[in-house]
Parts: structure tokens; sequence; C-alpha cells
């Protein structure tokens, strides 16, 4: 039946009713909730009284109590965790992307854990960290028994292991982004690079590097928002406890624990206003760099 | 020189031996404690094997007095509807987007750009108050309509692949009197089963291992899947960690299989969805 219109009308009606679904649920679940959360963050809504509008008595609470202020800093370890992160998989990726006995081995382990499930990543590390668990029980055996401590119960510890634990789980992925990038770089290159008499360091300065220069770049960026983001791990770990409160899981009991929809959207709306920075600055110099 | 070359491949496999043990020291020891008994658990260090590898005890506990079973369940029913609502929403749109230039087209594209950006931890908070509004809170279409929902990587990789497939192709079947559905139906959505393919990967990965969504919105118990299931171990078996090992092992099984068995379909799918 539809086949006998005409492809003006059958056009029109293939358009409406291939996109009205779609942009639907687009309208409804991604730009709705940013709308709502900007009002939100106005009101001192507790998700049952009326709204009533406050202003922007909400912001200033987040950037001005320290019990909110503090967990910026807690962001700082993932951040850093992100420069290790991409650095490791930047060399496994480049020794990797030479001649190298059983490759698909160490491939497939190193990028492995990406593909686990977070819960079960985060007890798998519960279990290591614990007093005499996995970590220490290696640290003894090579004979760095002193440095063994409460990984999770040591105030200036839990990020680092908690952050570790995140650069364990995420760096599968961007190794085998740069893998991919770095295989697409022709043999022939290298060839002539070694005839020029260039080393394996001088291949990576001059050869891989510039060529991979952009999948770095937006890989770091996204690694930003996703330090920024830290939730799974931390939540499921220690539930925010002990100092380990990240942004993201502050929020989330601000507003689903403590029942602060108005404060908890005050601090969504600035995580949003960073990771669209962050990621617009990116968008800028991807496409000059293009 | 030849000293040089053997330095550099001590520096070399020692760090790739290094990197895998890292790798793979802590699933070795969730591994080894699901098949201890309690008390060899407590009496044996982490690196040591159990003694006895057909105890299958904790496995069984944690699959049945965890519900790992009702897990799995949901877990694939949502996968399945997931994947297969992805695929359509996306390549209708893709197809639409890439193949009509209508007044607003670009707009809409702009739209769902723009929507990339939106972190999706950080709106929860609104977004819990429309799925409750909706009455889908507790309801297994909470998870299925986020994940449709808010997808659109699948669209950026419906929309790159479509790009590619000539409209000549479009335009022939015109000329035997093919009506826009068909096109689509017959001639484009088979020829993206590549997309189609990487959009499985992409979103199963995602999927499986979600666990903010379902515990946010699904938290009865019926509705577990299983990241939630295996969060619930927490609590009452704290002090059994052989049983939690048990859920873990349970848990990354399956992925493992996709994994050896799909291998370069998952390298190809994270490399090619990736880059945007």
């Amino acid at each position: 039946m539809f086949s006998k219109l005409n492809y003006k009308t059958q056009r029109m009606v293939i358009i409406i009713s291939f996109l009205i679904l779609p942009l639907a649920l687009l309208g409804t679940f991604s730009f709705l909730p940013v709308a709502n959360m900007f009002w939100y963050s106005l009101t001192d809504w507790n998700g049952f009284s009326d709204k009533e509008f406050i202003g922007l008595e909400n912001y200033k609470t987040v950037f001005t109590d320290p019990e909110y202020f503090r967990v910026f800093i807690v962001s700082l370890y993932y951040f850093v965790g992100t420069f290790v992160q991409m650095g490791l998989a930047l060399y496994f990726a480049t020794i990797l992307s030479f001649k190298v006995r059983m490759k698909n081995f160490f491939k497939g382990v190193i990028f492995f854990p990406y593909l686990l499930n977070g819960v079960a990543i985060g007890f798998m590390f519960l279990l290591f960290f614990q007093p005499d668990g996995g970590l220490d029980t290696v640290l003894n055996l090579i004979g760095l028994g002193d440095l063994t401590t409460h990984w999770l119960g040591n105030p200036d510890m839990i990020n680092v292991s908690l952050a570790g634990t995140s650069v364990w789980r995420y760096m599968g992925f961007n190794f085998i982004i740069f893998l991919g990038a770095i295989s697409s770089i022709p043999g022939e290159v290298y060839e002539a690079a070694e005839i020029d008499g260039a080393n394996r360091w001088h291949q990576f300065k001059y050869i891989i590097l510039p060529s991979i220069k952009i999948i770095v770049s937006l890989n770091l960026i996204l690694a930003i928002s996703g330090a920024l983001s830290a939730f799974e791990i931390p939540y499921i770990m220690t539930g925010g406890s002990n100092g380990s409160a990240t942004f993201v899981i502050q929020t989330v009991d601000t507003a689903f624990k403590y029942g602060k929809i108005g404060l908890a959207s005050a601090m969504a709306v600035i995580l949003l206003f960073i990771v669209v920075i962050v990621t617009a600055v990116q968008r800028k110099f991807f496409s000059e760099e293009d | 020189m030849k000293a040089k070359y053997m330095a550099g491949n001590v520096l070399k496999y020692g760090s790739l031996i290094i990197g895998a043990v890292a790798a793979i020291l802590p699933i070795l020891i969730v591994l080894f404690a699901a098949f201890k008994t309690g008390t060899e658990y407590t009496n044996t260090g982490p690196l040591t094997p159990p003694s006895n590898w057909t105890n299958f005890e904790n496995f069984k506990r944690a699959f049945i007095e965890g519900n790992m079973l009702t897990g799995f369940k949901n877990t694939v029913i949502i996968l399945l509807i997931s994947i297969v609502g992805t695929t359509i929403i996306g390549s209708m749109v893709a197809f639409v987007l890439n193949r009509f230039k209508f007044k607003g087209s670009k707009l809409i594209l702009g739209a769902f750009l723009l929507a990339t950006l939106i972190p999706g931890v950080t709106t929860q908070v609104a977004t819990f108050q429309i799925v409750n509004s909706l009455g889908l809170f507790n309801t297994m279409w909470a998870a299925v309509i986020l994940y449709l929902g808010t997808d659109i990587i699948a669209i950026y990789i419906f929309l790159q692949f479509m790009s590619s497939i000539s409209v000549s192709l479009d335009e022939s079947a015109m000329l035997d009197g093919a009506s826009y559905f068909t096109i689509y139906r017959k001639i484009i959505l088979p020829l993206l089963t590549p997309a189609i393919v990487t959009v499985i990967i992409v979103k199963g990965i995602n999927v499986y291992n979600d666990f903010y969504t379902p515990f946010l919105y699904m938290p009865k118990t019926d509705l577990q899947v299983i990241s939630t299931a295996l969060f619930k171990f927490k609590g009452p078996y704290g002090s059994e960690w052989e049983v939690i090992c048990a859920g873990i092992m349970l848990a990354i099984i399956p992925t493992f299989i996709a994994f050896i068995s799909l291998q370069k379909y998952i390298y190809n799918g994270l490399t090619s969805g990736s880059v945007k």
C-alpha cells in the first residue's frame, strides 16, 4: 500500500515515522532532564515538597561548604590516574605493534580487564587490597613487605588504591584504541626510517606519536571527563566512606539518600558544565588539527 | 650492539610479563578462592591454589542463594531488547538523516550531537523524576528505555557507515519501483551488518556491565541483573569471601567465553566504535 504513494509523499511519511520515536526518546531522556536539572538547582526541592525558588543558594553551598567542596580534591587522584593509564596504554600499544612473541596472548591479557563487570572488579579488588590479601602477599614475596599498609583503611592511601583499580579497569580500552591507530601506520614508513638509521625511540617520537597525536588527545579528554565522573569503582568498593566520596557519589547520595534534590541538581549542573567545557575545548582542538 | 639488543629484549618482555601478571593476578586469586572451603580460605594464603579443583560448593551456593539465575535471565532479556531496539532506532535515524535533506535535518543531527556531550551519570537526579512519573520505576522498561533513549553512539556508528553505502543503489531500486521502506529494509539494513555487529559489541559490553541504571531504577529483587545480584553479596556474605569469589567468577565466565570466541570482532568493534 505504502509503495503506491508517490516518492514525495513517501519521503514525508518515512521522515516523520522514522524520526518521531527517536526524537521523543531524545527529548524525554536527554534534554528534558537537563532542563529540569537547571530548574531544580534553583529550588530547595526535596522530592515531595513544593519547589521553592531560592536562587543561587545551592551553588553557594557547593562551593563554600567544605563537605561538598572536598570531593573535587578526590577527583585529582583519578585525574592523575588518567595520565598513568594513558602512559601505560601508549607504552604497551607501542611495544605490541612491533614484532613480539605471543603477541596475541599479551594483547588479549592486557585488554581483557576492560570487558569485566564493574561490580566483579570492585569485589575483586576489595579482596586484593585486604590485609594479608593478594597485594600484601605479592609485596612480601618480592621483598617490598615494608610498603604494605591498609590499602582501603589508610585515608592517605584509599584514593590511590581506588584510582589504581580504575586504571586497571580502563587501561585496556585506551590500549586497544592506540594499538588500532598505530597499526594503521603503513609498514614502509618504519622500513624507510630504519634505513635512515632511526632507532625505536626515534620511530616512536617521529612516526608513531605524531600520527596518533589526535587520538591520544581525544582519549585524554575523554578520560578527564571520566575522572570527574568516577563513580562505580569507589561506590561499589567503599560506598564513598573514609574520604573516598567522588563528586558523583556525593551527588547521588545528596539526591537519593538525603533527598536534597535541589542541592544535588546544582552539583550535577556544575559537573555538566565542567564536562561540556572540557569536551568543547577538545572538539575545537580536534577540528583544528584535522 | 648485541648487548644492547639483549637489554632491549629483557626490558620489552620483562614489562610485558609484569603487565600480564598485573592483569591476571587479581582474577587468579578470585579463581583460587572460589574453589576453597571456608576453613581452607582462612588458613591458606591468597596465592595458594585450592586443594580440590572440583569443589563446586561455593558456586552452587552463589548461584542459588545469590539468585544469579534471575540475574542472568533479566540481563539477557534487557540485552536482547536493547540491542534490537538500538539497531532499529539507530539505523532508522541514520537512514533518514543521511538520505534526505529537509528543513530541520541539520538541526536534528545537531541535537543528537549535542546529546553526546551530556554525561549520563550527571543527569540521573532529574532523569529519575521523569522515569518515576512515567510509572516505569521498578520495571524492566526503565533500563530498556534508558538504554534505547540515551544511546547516541549507535546512531553515529550507523551514520558513519551509511555514508559509505552508495546512493546509486537506492536509485536503481527506485527505478524498479521499490518504496523507500523497501529500500531501507531490503537494501540498507542488510548492508549495515558490519555496523550492527559493532553496535552489538559496544552495547553488549555496556549493558552487561552497567551497574547504576539497574541499581537506581530497578531495586526490586525480581528485577535484579548480574551487576545488582552480585552487589547484594556484599552484606550477607561479608565474611564468606569464598562464596563471593564464586559469584564473581560466575559473572565473569560469560564475558570470558564471549571474549575468546569473538575476539576479532570485539577489537574491531571498539576501534571503529570509538572514533567519533
